[in-house]
């Protein structure tokens, strides 16, 4: 581009340019601006014009908008809007907030392997793909003993549970951690249900 | 029915005009008997000396058939007769505002009230704008109610902060108590419910909503659900979905099991599925049935006898309001219910979800809308889209709260076409200062067609980007308006004046965040002592408005709220007046100044 050709030639009259200062010392070269950041505000077309105590507002919250990447809320919330009673709004919240808080991120152990696994929970859809995963994970330790084992978890009560009882949303709100048994004990409890 | 009337001019004490006036009509002697001709005529022989009494009680037979409080405000207007017989026979009292009088004025005046119905806090309280605190106790009510009205058997409160002593005063009080009724109360737990429960032998409705019972401890939580009298009850309404605590199953199963009246059920979160199914089968006459919230968010699988029960209900099994459901999940469940009235949901049935019960529910009276996501930015997941399509379908619609990160003036307009019922028109666009989603215009010309066409409008809040202009839509229009809820709308002083000076029926004004100042204020002082309040957050005031508004109208109570210390003395962050008759009160926390 014409920015390219003139840095070029400027450079060459640079070098033969008669200055005073030490050699090497140049004035760094123009840079090209930088690209603009998109700041595409998450609402749309706002009006430059806000009441005075909506500026007010704003700069007591953190800065508002400009940041549009973030997939999360990054609006500053101002109190007591939008107009939701906190009572409705943490009920709604409460269902989501729950699984978020219990079902993520649980241990795994299974009987015989010297270390634990982490799973998310919530990265799976269903008990189908669980047993999946959790088959993939300790594969390694599957020795030719056979392969009897069941799936168990630890829920909010101590209690050791067998997987796949419950509806799966219930299990993911409810489980610590995952426990899986192997072999003759396995064959025991496994015998009623299933 | 007339509105009362309280010019100044014709105040006698100069006092200002509430709801309980102490006021003498003009015409004095006993000779009314309420034809016209003998309203301000002179009697030239002096009254026999009983007719008083006489005439008193045939009053009282007859004022007991007015029920509506502003025809007995109205008669209490026309003589000393006529102002103790409806005094005498008044049944229900009802205290828009407790600091408007005090409880020891209306003791004294009414006697045999059967029915209170009293109201605290400003509404902003319930969005985190009036700090904890404030006040609107309920106890020095309690306190003279039980010793004036032996026979009560009523008590409605609505954001009012009660304690369990307060609740157990009642109940050991009143012998024939019948209904309490807690709205957005505050201040109570289970131990003040279990007493409720065990000593109001006759109760009919226990109705908690929304109410923020206090935090207790597993070990403080008290079983209220099993004191109840174990013989049949009368209960027919019976809420508390908003109770954290968990409730005893087997006793509730066993309370609606025998109590055949019941009509209305509101459980909490930690009510299942199933064990809400077995209370469905206990209570087949139910005609309203409500959950906190599910546990695991559970899909509205029709399955066989659940539906014959939903197709009775009149308010949804959806009025939950609280699941997730989806479009999908909801449309086979209101496909059959052609008479519902009401119905409250989450946007999460989506616009899709709205046109199928636009379809469906032609007679539908009352629909709210909640955002899932209650944030200014988040997905929206209805819009004008189905803002339309509702009102198209249900055209007998009265009463609308629909929250929604996008709207256009088209959508609103139309509403205000189809919908020549609505008295009630609460739009909510989430976003601050948005305009129309397509002509990126101000929503001026939508909330100007609604106050213009909607005749029998009295309740209208508003949203998305406003000018002055739509305010002066609504003075020009909004003849009926008695209830006026503005949040970041609005350029100037202009436009508060607009409203302030053209709706005069204007009883309650809340305004947030928009840049209305003294001027505004100022202008509205011939209408203040018709008012029941004004609320004022995040405008332009300053405390030299506000002092003179306090010092023109003495009965006016001017109270500064002030919630941040270290806040300049000049600007008013919270403004909160109203009329009273009690005066400035004496329980006034720290942050409160009263001018």
């Amino acid at each position: 581009m014409d920015g390219g050709v003139g840095y070029v030639d400027v450079d060459a009259l640079k070098a033969t340019e008669l200055r005073l200062g030490l050699p090497g010392s140049d004035e760094p070269s123009e840079k090209p601006p930088p690209p603009t950041t998109t700041t595409t505000t998450t609402t749309a077309a706002r009006p430059s014009k806000r009441s005075l105590d909506e500026d007010r507002a704003a700069r007591r919250e953190p800065s508002e908008g400009g940041r549009a990447t973030s997939t999360r809320a990054t609006k500053a919330q101002v109190v007591g809007w939008p107009p939701i009673r906190s009572y409705r709004k943490n009920s709604f919240q409460a269902m989501k907030t729950e699984a978020e808080v219990a079902g993520l991120y649980v241990k795994v152990s299974m009987d015989g392997a010297p270390y634990l696994r982490k799973i998310d929970l919530e990265v799976y859809k269903g008990y189908k793909e669980l047993r999946e995963a959790l088959k993939d994970m300790f594969k390694c330790f599957e020795g030719c003993k056979g392969s009897e084992y069941a799936i168990t978890y630890e829920d909010k009560d101590g209690d050791l549970m067998l997987v796949g009882d419950v509806p799966w949303e219930m299990f993911t709100s409810s489980c610590k951690k995952l426990r899986i048994i192997r072999g003759a004990e396995a064959i025991r409890g496994l015998g009623s249900s299933q | 029915m007339r509105e009362e009337r309280s010019d100044m001019s014709e105040d006698e004490d100069g006092g200002g005009g509430v709801e309980q006036k102490e006021r003498w009509g003009s015409s004095h002697g006993g000779g009314c008997c309420g034809s016209a001709k003998s309203r301000g005529g002179v009697w030239t022989d002096p009254p026999p000396p009983f007719s008083d009494q006489v005439l008193e009680n045939v009053l009282e037979n007859v004022l007991q058939f007015l029920v509506c409080r502003r025809d007995r405000n109205a008669a209490s207007l026309v003589c000393r007769s006529w102002y103790r017989a409806e005094a005498q026979s008044r049944g229900e009292l009802f205290i828009g505002n407790c600091y408007a009088v005090s409880p020891r004025r209306a003791t004294d005046r009414f006697h045999r009230v059967r029915s209170v119905v009293l109201k605290g806090k400003p509404r902003f309280a319930d969005f985190s704008l009036v700090p904890l605190g404030w006040g609107a106790h309920f106890s020095p009510w309690a306190s003279a109610m039980a010793a004036a009205y032996p026979w009560l058997e009523r008590i409605c409160l609505k954001r009012m902060s009660i304690a369990d002593d307060d609740l157990s005063l009642l109940a050991f009080s009143f012998p024939f108590f019948k209904d309490l009724t807690l709205i957005c109360c505050d201040g109570f737990g289970t131990p003040g419910l279990a007493v409720i429960a065990e000593k109001c032998r006759h109760l009919r409705v226990l109705d908690l909503i929304e109410a923020y019972l206090e935090e207790e401890e597993e070990d403080e939580v008290v079983d209220w659900i099993s004191k109840f009298p174990q013989t049949t009850t009368s209960l027919e309404t019976l809420g508390f979905d908003c109770v954290d605590s968990a409730v005893n199953f087997e006793a509730l199963e066993a309370l609606v099991a025998r109590s055949p009246a019941l009509r209305q059920l509101r459980v909490n979160h930690h009510v299942t599925v199933d064990q809400l199914f077995r209370l469905m089968v206990r209570a087949p006459q139910l005609t309203h049935l409500g959950t906190g919230s599910f546990g695991p968010p559970a899909a509205l699988a029709p399955q066989g006898d659940v539906m014959e029960h939903e197709a009775d209900l009149v308010s949804a099994f959806a009025a939950s309001s609280f699941a997730e459901i989806t479009a999908d999940e909801l449309k086979p469940v209101i496909h059959h219910c052609h008479n519902l009235q009401k119905f409250w949901v989450l946007d999460t049935v989506r616009d899709e979800g709205l046109q199928a019960v636009a379809a469906t529910c032609k007679d539908l009276r009352e629909l709210r809308v909640f955002p899932l996501n209650a944030t200014e930015d988040s997905e929206g997941f209805v819009s004008d889209v189905g803002l339309a399509a509702i009102s198209e379908g249900c055209r007998r619609l009265r009463s609308i709260l629909y929250f929604c990160q996008q709207m256009t003036n088209k959508a609103v307009i139309t509403m205000s076409k189809n919908c020549q019922e609505l008295v009630v028109f609460r739009l909510c666009i989430m976003g601050r200062h948005l305009p129309d989603h397509h002509t990126k215009e101000p929503m001026d010309e939508g909330f100007g067609a609604i106050v213009m066409n909607c005749k029998k409008l009295t309740r209208l809040a508003v949203s998305g980007l406003l000018t002055d202009k739509a305010f002066g839509y609504i003075g020009k229009y909004g003849k009926s308006i008695r209830t006026l809820s503005v949040a970041f709308a609005g350029d100037s002083d202009v436009g508060l004046r607009y409203v302030l000076e053209g709706c005069p029926k204007l009883q309650k004004l809340e305004i947030r965040d928009s840049p209305f100042g003294d001027p505004a204020l100022l202008s509205g002082i011939h209408q203040y002592y018709n008012m029941r309040f004004l609320w004022m957050n995040s405008c332009k005031l300053s405390i030299r408005g506000c002092k003179d508004v306090a010092q023109r109208l003495p009965r006016l109570v001017v109270e500064v709220i002030r919630d941040r210390p270290e806040a300049d003395e000049e600007t008013v962050e919270k403004l909160y007046m109203y009329r009273s008759l009690a005066g400035p009160r004496n329980d006034a926390p720290p942050f409160v100044k009263i001018l």
